[in-house]
Formats: structure tokens, C-alpha cells, sequence
């Protein structure tokens, strides 16, 4: 066989991609797009590790509080900088108060000139929700006028807000290292490494393998797209004297063309999606579209491996196939499919996931190459037993409606079809209810509950020093949504100087605010109170809560608050118990503490301790009220600018975890929504291909109603097949996952179900969508081609 | 059809009166048109002055129609030589219809008219045609069948001048 | 003008598909048991005014009234209805649904009307032995033969004892022979339950199946018996 006629014959099937008119063309467009989406996703996800390392490396750039206790001395290039970040809604806001203390003093990543005080320059988004109604109670905080905008060397995604503004007297207010730094570059100097932890390595791991098996399942489904009509077109070239292993070639250059198309497509969809990336925020994440650079190796490997596989899959079709110069004949009847082989693939892959078992996040690492190969193993096992379980089940559906009949009969006829169509998806599902098992068992490890009674208060502000507790529990006390405020003045307090003094809490509060850390007999101002903490109910101790007090409550004993600003110098205020002292029964406080120690209300305290306590407000919120947490971040930044209330949840995650499980729902979003479109454009074309029959059908008089349904099923069916296997294999999977990091087994259900309920939504938009194509075709139409 | 082959072929069977010749001639082949009597009676006289048939005997009783004919080696060879020779394709014409057709394009007489009539009355006759047929047996099928052919030939030439009508009239009128 | 005891009249019929004109001022009558052909040559509009008679396409203008009542006031839901209890169809091809077995394609029309499967395919089976084609009851569409199929389809169009029998050519793609039993078989059983039978064909030896025929030329129509 010479290259001249190979070459030949791959042109020729080329051209028949293209060829046969706009029914040729679509179809090719159809692959192609098909094809596309996948390389897109497939390019993306090679660009995924960069975006996260530029992310990672503009965090770093941009450092500026390393809560280092080595302060620099001010000098010509050395810079103030407070952080002030505050919180609008349930979005962060960076900010920084920038006051240069020389004219060298080094400008932040992406700011080309310092604001001055009055002024500051913002990210593009916190622009935008500044200019917009919206932010009109966050202008209130920020006040400043805007006179530039930070570049995007300076933040780390297009929807992150930020802002820089001038200051001047941050030294006065003491430079800490923390809030407020002084430093002459920005940039960590010793960035920490932080060592990765194996589990999470493992739930990226699984998270990239969980997405990328769909999207091959997916190409592969692509370059399928109009078989029937093409095995009909070879079978008119064997009559013309084509022989068998010429239309194989041809067939391949059909394939190869759309493939490559589908490359062009893909990685124009790409830069779409890489622009698009930039305007949309998902779970609070943004990139810049530069921060999606694939690695070019990672790229190359995209470009030859999927017209290679586009090519391979048409073959392996091909071969169950005999086209004949009459027509195409399928080998004998399809012999019946085997179950061995196709449960060998998952037990395999349980197999390899085994040994793992119980080596636990201390155990060190786990073997990549096994985790991966169990994980693909188990998940191609998925696409292996659906065919079967599809066949199997369908070849026993009974009788039904004229609408079930029908799609169960189609069902039986082509249950390959089917099963293939919905494999994507139970191979997305498995993964992700594996996923989302996996991160609800270890969620407990990194998640901590954090104790507050939310119920009691939301939100807890810190009195700045200079400021009175009342004067500003009652300018929080007036702030719109706000309904109540409890009002504390805390401070440590020993009942004698050396070696055998005895620490204590003191806290200093009216009756109101008292009753809510103690059980008091009665109360009226000028009471003191001796706190009592009992032990758990349960026995268990001093879980969250003081020890017995250690300050001897002895009517008339003098107590020292340690007041030091230099540990050499040591200067203390004095308060002296009075001679009565009422006993209390302490309660869990907002915070979910019980404290121990003296109780005081205000009218016994004494002017000249006042120094030695620290104000914090609880602020319980008219929860009825929207952005009742503005008001009060507005007023506590009317108080002091650098002061952010701290907003109280329940539940507090770890920061690294959330990033891969927005990964994991991104992901999966994107993979449903590819599958959900690829259903859609194959449910279209067999649509079209019964063109005819559907205009007989109506002709006479079967209801819409009744096709509609049968497109339903005919999706359904395989579908929930396809799910019950999912949630099977994905249970297994999320077990063993478990069972390797050494986490008690659970079921999340509460995700498994979201999981497939969203497989099953993905079924009922895309037979939504082909309802008004399906209404088209049914029109009479149909019946006037001869 | 030619009369005198035929009851020659009949006889081939063995001798027949003249009167059993024309009842089996009725009952195989002459639906639309019995023979006449005296149609069998000049046949055979030709026939057996040709020394294709002879007389076999007559019946007591008199008459021509008592006699009884057998055919000669002669007239076995000549139904052999009329089987054996085919029969002429008829280019048949329908030289009336073509010049009715013509005259009303001429005079500019609506000849579609003329055409649907033609194809109505050849409907008609179709349909009786097919009627005898569904309700004989294979020999009524088999004949129908093979009027049938014919007439639906003529239909076609029908449309076909119907569809060209318009270029008839072009190449008449000029 | 409505000829007395007509099921089915059409009048004015007008329609249009884009720039082609389909029907141009048709007229159609036909009684019950009656068996009608429709000719013309082909793209003259016959079936689009079978189309019409159906109620499957919508005239622009011009009245169709079938047993007293006019078609335009029906609705989709109520046409679709008609189209499922009165009448019933046969095409030249493509109309068997290729999944079903042929016992399942006869009974469709009645388990759309809501027959229980059980009775429908009794009753299917019993029009199949009508058109001698019981033995392909467990055979797909694609396991038969064209006449075999264009029977079955005959026996679907007469499962619901329709009143009116449309047929587009319904022997188009058979050779004579069989073209010829699938008529003979058509018209008998349409016959038998006086069903009015509307027969589009090109066939001159189709249509000496009918009783009479019209002529659709140029959207229009003529009716041969009353112009003779």
C-alpha cells in the first residue's frame, strides 16, 4: 500500500467531513464543537497549576505584615503601612493605610503613586461596587477620594477588592509589626514553605483525575456524532470499489478532520473562556485571564493526544462493523456483553486503592501512581458496567405507556448509544460523590467549631484604646440594626506581687450585660460578684471555661492590673474588692465561655483601673434588618479606621480546604454543563435523523405530549442507571478514600444527594431544551420531501 | 388474434365437433367476443380445404354443425410454425386522440380537457377491468392484467402529452 | 355546494409554502365507503391537499368540514384527537417505528387512544390476519420486506376502524404485484367497515382501486365525474 494512496484517502474522508452540504457541515460543526469543549476544558485544566502559582506568587509580591518583632528604623525608604481591611457583606476587603516616611520608600505591586491622605487608589471591582448603588453604605467607610486604580500586578484575581489609602500618624499609634509595620519592601523576605499535607495532595489528586476522565469519556462520545449516516457513506464507496481497509482510512481522515477542527475550536473556546474567566467570580475566587497559561509540554500533549484518540476511538467503532457495498452490516448479532472483565476493571482499581487503607494523614505520603491508577481504574469501570447494567435492565422494562413503550424499545435496540451518552456523567458523579464524602469526612479536621452563640450576638467589636466602653457601646447602641449591645470591660488581675500571686479575670459590666456570663441572685450597680464555674455537666471537666478563679475573693483585698508598656519597667493599677461580695453561677458568655473570676459592676469600679481593662462589645443584630453588619462596620470604622468588628459564624473552615473544594465545584459545574450539552447536541441529530417517522407519528395524531415523554425517558432511563451505578461506585471510592486518610467513615448525604441531584437536572434541562426542536420537527413538514 | 390457429391448437387435444370448438373457444379466450356460429363453420371449411383438418365422421342427424374435425399432420406443424413465430410489437398510435389533441390546440380548445376526458374514460374502463379481475380467477386476472397494461400505457403517453402540452402548442400554432 | 351526505368536504382550499403555490382554489368531496382517487403529476399539490383533508396542515384559506363540522374551529389538541379515533393513514415509507415489533407499530394508534396493550394487540393481531401478515408479529420493521411492511402499515391504519383512510401513495415503493395485493387488501377491508378511502397516487393502476378520481393540477382541482 503505498503513502501516496493513504494519504489519499485520509484527504477524502477529510473531505466528506465537510462535504454533503449544511447536513455535512453541521454534523462536522457538531463534532467539532463537541471536540472543542473538551480541549478547552483540557487546556484549562493544564493551566490550573499556573493560575494557582501566579496567584500564589503576586500573595507573596504584595507582602507587606509579616508580624515580624524586628522593627526597622525609619529611614529614607521605609514606609508605614496599617492594615484597615474590612469586611462588605460576606466579601473581604484588603485595605491598607499606606504613610511613606521618606521619598525612596517602596510603592506596592500595581500603585504607580502614593495616595495621600484623603485620597486612595482601589482595585477595579471595589471601583465598581463603589460606584454602584450598592456600595453606597460601603462609601460611607470609605470615604476617601478615589484617584487611581491598583494595576494587576498588585492583586490576585479581576474581583478582588482592595484598596490603598494615605495616612499620616501611624507611628503615634505604635508600631507593632503586626497592625501597624514598617517596612522598605514590599515582598515576603522568607516566605514559608509550607509542606503539603498528603490528604490534600490526595484530594487534589482525585479532584484532577475526577475531572479529566469525564472529558475523555466526553471526546470519545464526540467523534461518534453522526456514525449511522457516515457507515452509510462508506458503505456507497465500497459499491464504487472501495475496499474495506480504504474506508477505514477514510473514516479516519473524517475523524482526524473534525478532531482537529474540534483542536481549532477548542483552543479558540479556550481564550474565550480564559477571557470570560476574568469577569466572573466563582465562590469568591478570581483569576486574571493571564494567570491561565497552560504549560506549553501540557499543551503539545493536548494537541496530539486528542486527534490520536479521535481517530483510535472511530477505529475501535469501526470494528465491531462490516460496511458492505450494500450496506452496513453489524457483525452477526452484537454478542451479548460479558460481566467478568467489566467487574475486573473497578475491583482492580479497589485493589490498588487497598493497601493504602489506614495510613492515615501522619502516616506520610501516599504512592501518587497508585492513587491515581485506582481512582481512573475505578471510575473507568463506571463506563465499562454501565453498558451492561443498561442492557441488562432495559432488556426487562415491561409495559408501560405508549410513551415508555417507545423509549424502551429504543433502548433495547441501541442500549450501547445510550449507555455511552450518560457515561460522562455517572463517571462525574462517581468522582464527585467520592469527592464530596471524602472532604465532608476530613471537613471535621480542618473545620473547627468555633463556640460563639450567634444566637446571642453577631458581632463582636474591640474598644480602641483612647475610647471609653460607654461612650462607644452607646454609639453602637445607636447604629441602625443594631438591637442590643452587651458591654464589657475584661482585664487580668493578681491579688499580690512575687511568686504566690494569684491570677484572676475581672470583668467590669453593667447587670444587663453581666446576666449574660452569670447567673446573678440580684443585681444592682455597684455589686461585685464572685463567678463560680461548675463542672461540665457530664463530668469532663473545664472544657471551655476558667478553672476555679485563682484570685482569693476576699472581701477587701487589694488587686493589681498589670498596665506595663515595657516588660523592664513594670507599672500596675490598683482595685480594691469591697467588703461584701455576692456569689454567681457562671454561664457560657456569647463567646460560648464560661468565665470564672470577679464579676464588677460599673458603680463599684474605680476610675484609676480603668487602665488596666479593655472594652469588647457584643453586638446582637435586628437580623431583619439587611446590611445591619454595615452599619455597625460602619460606625466601628468611624470610631477607628484600623478596627474591624470581628463578624461571628459558627463553623470556621480552613482557608486552604475551601480553595480545592471551589476547585472540585467548578469543576464539576463545568463538566455537568459539557456533558449537558453534548447530551443535548446527540439527543438533537437522532432527533433529526427521525425526522420523518416523528411527522408520521403525528400525522396521525400521536399528542406531543406523548413523544415529549418518550425523549424524557429515553434520557431518564439510562440516566438514573447511571446514577444508581455512580452512587454505588462513588460510595465504595469515597470508603476507601476515607479509609485511607484514616477518617471515620460517614456518608454526607445531604452532597451525594446534591450530586445526583444535579446529574439528574443536567437530564431534565437537556430534554427542555430539545422540546422546542423536537415540536419543530414534529410539525407536518416532515411528511412534504418526495 | 388469429381464429383459425387457435381452434387448430384445440383440436390438437383430439377430435371436436364444431359445436364443442367454439364453447371451448368462448370459454378461454372469447370474453368480450364469442365466436358466431357460422364464424367456426367458414374457418373449418377454410381449414379443411387447406388439408389442416379433416373429418373425423359425422353424427347421425345431419347438419354441418354434426361434423366432426380432426386435425392433419399438416395442421399440427402449422400451429407449431404460428407458436413458434413472435408476434409483431405493435407500435400503436393513438392517431385520433393525437389529432384531436392537435385540432384543439389549433382552434385553442382547451386540450387538457380533451386529455383528463380521455383519461377519465380510461379510468372508467381500467376500473371495470380490475373489478372482473378481483372477482375471476388467474386466466380472468392474467387477461385482465394484460389489458390493463396496455390501457395504463396509453395513460402515460396521456400525462406525458399533458405535461408537454404547452411546448405541442408552441411547434402547432407556429 | 356541498354535494348531500358528503363526511368530507373541502372547499377553496388555498395554500402556499413560501413562494410555491400548493393548492389553488381545491375542492374535494368524498362519502362514506367511498373510495377516491387523487392524480396529477408530481409537485401538483396532492399531498398537500391530503394534508389538508387530514386537518395535519392548516389551509391559508378555504373550508374543509368533516361530518358537519368545520375544521378550522377545531384546535391542534382536537385535530390531533380526529386524527387519532377517525382517521387513519398510510405513506409510501418511513412510517413504522423501527424499535417497535410489527404487532406493537398495528396497535400504536389504539394504545394512543388509550386501549390497554393487552386489548390493543389482540385487536392488532386480528387486522394482521385480515392482511395476512400475522406471522411477522414478533419481526421488527427492518426484518420485512417492503410489501410486508406496507401491510402492516395498512393494518395499522385500520385498527381503529377509521372513517376516512388517508393514503399517500401508499404503494409507491412496492412492485406491481405487490402493490397490487396491498390495494386489493386496502380497499376490501375499507370497504367492508364503509370506510371513505382518500388515495393519492400517480398510478393509473392504483387508482382503478377508486370509484372515481380527481385531478389536481396546478393546485387545482377537478372532479372527472362531474365534468363528464
Amino acid at each position: 500500500m503505498s503513502l501516496r494512496q493513504w494519504w489519499r484517502d485520509l484527504a477524502m474522508g477529510v473531505r466528506f467531513a465537510f462535504a454533503g452540504g449544511r447536513e455535512g457541515w453541521v454534523r462536522a460543526l457538531l463534532t467539532a464543537v463537541g471536540v472543542g469543549l473538551g480541549v478547552a476544558l483540557l487546556l484549562l485544566t493544564t493551566a490550573l497549576p499556573s493560575a494557582v502559582a501566579v496567584r500564589h506568587q503576586r500573595e507573596a509580591d504584595r507582602t507587606d505584615i509579616t508580624y515580624s518583632d524586628k522593627i526597622i528604623p525609619k529611614a529614607a525608604d521605609t514606609l508605614l503601612v496599617a492594615s484597615s481591611g474590612t469586611t462588605f457583606r460576606d466579601t473581604d476587603i484588603r485595605g491598607r493605610e499606606l504613610e511613606p516616611e521618606g521619598p525612596k520608600a517602596p510603592l506596592p505591586p500595581g500603585v504607580g503613586k502614593f495616595p495621600a491622605v484623603g485620597e486612595m487608589v482601589v482595585s477595579p471591582a471595589l471601583k465598581e461596587l463603589l460606584d454602584s448603588s450598592d456600595g453606597k453604605l460601603l462609601r460611607a467607610r470609605l470615604p476617601q477620594r478615589i484617584v487611581g486604580t491598583i494595576g494587576e500586578s498588585g492583586l490576585i484575581g479581576s474581583a478582588e477588592l482592595a484598596y490603598y489609602r494615605g495616612a499620616e500618624g501611624l507611628a503615634a499609634q505604635g508600631i507593632t509589626g503586626g497592625r501597624i509595620t514598617r517596612i522598605d519592601r514590599f515582598g515576603n523576605p522568607s516566605p514559608v514553605q509550607e509542606r503539603t499535607d498528603p490528604v490534600l495532595v490526595l484530594l487534589v489528586l482525585v479532584v484532577f483525575v475526577v475531572l479529566l476522565m469525564p472529558v475523555a469519556v466526553f471526546i470519545t462520545a464526540a467523534v461518534r456524532f453522526g456514525g449511522e449516516r457516515r457507515d452509510r457513506r462508506l458503505a456507497a464507496l465500497r459499491l464504487v470499489g472501495a475496499d474495506g481497509r480504504s474506508t477505514r482510512r477514510i473514516a479516519a481522515g473524517e475523524a482526524l478532520a473534525g478532531a482537529v477542527l474540534g483542536l481549532v475550536l477548542g483552543t479558540g473556546f479556550f481564550l474565550i473562556a480564559r477571557q470570560v474567566a476574568g469577569s466572573v467570580e466563582v465562590f469568591g475566587e478570581s483569576v486574571f485571564p493571564s494567570y491561565l497559561d497552560p504549560s506549553p509540554l501540557l499543551a503539545l500533549l493536548v494537541g496530539l493526544a486528542v486527534p490520536a484518540a479521535a481517530v483510535l476511538v472511530t477505529l475501535l467503532a469501526l470494528r465491531g462493523v462490516v460496511i458492505e457495498p450494500l450496506g452496513v452490516v453489524r457483525t452477526a448479532k452484537p454478542s451479548r456483553r460479558r460481566l467478568w472483565w467489566r467487574l475486573l476493571l473497578p475491583l482492580a482499581g479497589l485493589g490498588m486503592l487497598y493497601p493504602m487503607v489506614g495510613q492515615g494523614r501522619d502516616g506520610g505520603d501516599f504512592n501518587q501512581y497508585l492513587v491515581t491508577g485506582g481512582v481512573v481504574l475505578l471510575l473507568v469501570g463506571v463506563t465499562a458496567l454501565l453498558p451492561w447494567i443498561v442492557e441488562a435492565v432495559v432488556a426487562r422494562l415491561g409495559a408501560g405507556g405508549v410513551s415508555w413503550q417507545l423509549a424502551v424499545r429504543r433502548l433495547q435496540l441501541s442500549s450501547g448509544t445510550a449507555a455511552r451518552m450518560v457515561n460522562g456523567i455517572a463517571v462525574a458523579v462517581a468522582g464527585a460523590i467520592a469527592l464530596q464524602m471524602l472532604f465532608a469526612g476530613v471537613e471535621g479536621d480542618y473545620s473547627e467549631d468555633t463556640g460563639y452563640d450567634v444566637s446571642r450576638a453577631q458581632m463582636q467589636v474591640s474598644v480602641p484604646e483612647g475610647k471609653t466602653l460607654a461612650a462607644t457601646a452607646r454609639q453602637l447602641a445607636a447604629t441602625k440594626g443594631v438591637q442590643d449591645v452587651y458591654a464589657f470591660d475584661e482585664g487580668y488581675a493578681n491579688d499580690g506581687q512575687g511568686d504566690d500571686a494569684h491570677f484572676g479575670r475581672v470583668t467590669v459590666a453593667d447587670c444587663r450585660s453581666l446576666r449574660q456570663v452569670a447567673e446573678l441572685p440580684s443585681c444592682h450597680d455597684g455589686d461585685v460578684f464572685a463567678s463560680h464555674v461548675a463542672p461540665d455537666a457530664d463530668g469532663s471537666g473545664q472544657h471551655n471555661a476558667d478553672g476555679e478563679s485563682g484570685v482569693a475573693a476576699k472581701p477587701g483585698k487589694t488587686l493589681y492590673f498589670d498596665t506595663s508598656e515595657d516588660p523592664a519597667k513594670p507599672t500596675s493599677v490598683t482595685w480594691t474588692l469591697p467588703k461584701t461580695l455576692k456569689q454567681a453561677r457562671s454561664i457560657p458568655d456569647p463567646t460560648g465561655y464560661r468565665r470564672g473570676g470577679i464579676l464588677v459592676t460599673p458603680g463599684a469600679f474605680s476610675a484609676k483601673a480603668a487602665a488596666g481593662v479593655r472594652g469588647e462589645i457584643y453586638v446582637h443584630l435586628d437580623e431583619s434588618m439587611p446590611d445591619a453588619r454595615e452599619y455597625v462596620r460602619n460606625t466601628a470604622a468611624r470610631i477607628d479606621p484600623l478596627e474591624e468588628p470581628m463578624t461571628w459564624v459558627s463553623v470556621k473552615r480552613n482557608d486552604r480546604f475551601d480553595t480545592i473544594r471551589t476547585g472540585l465545584f467548578m469543576g464539576a459545574v463545568c463538566v455537568l454543563a459539557l456533558i449537558g450539552a453534548s447530551l443535548l447536541v446527540s439527543q438533537l441529530e437522532q432527533l433529526r435523523e427521525r425526522k420523518k417517522l416523528l411527522s408520521a407519528l403525528v400525522a396521525f395524531g400521536t399528542r406531543r405530549r406523548t413523544l415529549s415523554l418518550s425523549v424524557l425517558w429515553q434520557t431518564a432511563i439510562p440516566i438514573v442507571l447511571g446514577l444508581l451505578l455512580a452512587l454505588a461506585v462513588g460510595l465504595a471510592l469515597g470508603v476507601v478514600l476515607l479509609r485511607m486518610t484514616g477518617t471515620a467513615v460517614r456518608v454526607d448525604w445531604p452532597s451525594v444527594l446534591s450530586m445526583t441531584g444535579a446529574g439528574a437536572a443536567v437530564v431534565l434541562v437537556v430534554t427542555l431544551l430539545s422540546l422546542p426542536p423536537l415540536l419543530r420537527l414534529m410539525r407536518p413538514d416532515g411528511l412534504r420531501t418526495e | 388474434m388469429s381464429i383459425g390457429h387457435t381452434l387448430l391448437g384445440l383440436l390438437e387435444s383430439g377430435p371436436r365437433h364444431g359445436y364443442d370448438l367454439k364453447r371451448a373457444f368462448d370459454e378461454k379466450f372469447g370474453h368480450d367476443r364469442p365466436l358466431h356460429y357460422g364464424q367456426v363453420y367458414s374457418t373449418m371449411s377454410r381449414l379443411l380445404k387447406n388439408g389442416l383438418v379433416e373429418v373425423d365422421g359425422i353424427e347421425p342427424g345431419g347438419g354441418p354443425e354434426r361434423k366432426r374435425y380432426a386435425i392433419t399432420d399438416a395442421g399440427v406443424t402449422d400451429v407449431q410454425q404460428w407458436l413458434a413465430t413472435p408476434e409483431k410489437p405493435e407500435p400503436y398510435l393513438q392517431s385520433t386522440l393525437y389529432t384531436k389533441v392537435v385540432l384543439a390546440l389549433l382552434t385553442h380548445r382547451d386540450a387538457g380537457d380533451i386529455l383528463d376526458n380521455q383519461r377519465a374514460e380510461h379510468l372508467r374502463m381500467m376500473r371495470i377491468l380490475t373489478d372482473r379481475k378481483r372477482k375471476g380467477d388467474l386466466a380472468d386476472q392474467l387477461i385482465c392484467d394484460h389489458a390493463l397494461f396496455h390501457l395504463e400505457a396509453d395513460l402515460r403517453w396521456l400525462e406525458l402529452t399533458a405535461a408537454r402540452l404547452d411546448k405541442l402548442a408552441e411547434v402547432v400554432v407556429k | 355546494m356541498t354535494p348531500a351526505g358528503s363526511l368530507l368536504v373541502a372547499d377553496e382550499l388555498r395554500k402556499t409554502y413560501g413562494p410555491t403555490v400548493a393548492l389553488d382554489g381545491a375542492q374535494f368531496s368524498i362519502h362514506p365507503g367511498e373510495v377516491v382517487a387523487v392524480m396529477g403529476p408530481s409537485g401538483s399539490g396532492k399531498s398537500t391537499l391530503l394534508h389538508c383533508l387530514a386537518g395535519i396542515v392548516p389551509p391559508d384559506s378555504g373550508s374543509i368540514t368533516y361530518n358537519g363540522r368545520e375544521m378550522a374551529t377545531m384546535n391542534d389538541a382536537e385535530r390531533s384527537a380526529l386524527r387519532r379515533s377517525e382517521f387513519g393513514f398510510v405513506f409510501q415509507f418511513g412510517q413504522l417505528v423501527p424499535e417497535l415489533t410489527c404487532v406493537e407499530n398495528v396497535a400504536l394508534p389504539l394504545r394512543l387512544n388509550g386501549t390497554p396493550r393487552k386489548e390493543a394487540e389482540k385487536a392488532a393481531l386480528g387486522w394482521m390476519e385480515r392482511l395476512e401478515v400475522d406471522d411477522l408479529r414478533k419481526k421488527r420493521p427492518g426484518e420485512v420486506s417492503g410489501g410486508q411492511g406496507q401491510r402492516v402499515a395498512v393494518a395499522r391504519s385500520l385498527v381503529t376502524n377509521p372513517r376516512v383512510l388517508f393514503a399517500d401513495e401508499p404503494t409507491g415503493a412496492l412492485d406491481s404485484l405487490n402493490g397490487e395485493r396491498v390495494m386489493e387488501l386496502l380497499t376490501e377491508a375499507a370497504r367492508s367497515t364503509n370506510a371513505a378511502v382518500v388515495l393519492v397516487t400517480h398510478e393509473a393502476r392504483v387508482a382503478a382501486y377508486s370509484d372515481r378520481e380527481i385531478v389536481v393540477r396546478d393546485g387545482k382541482s377537478r372532479d372527472m365525474e362531474r365534468v363528464v
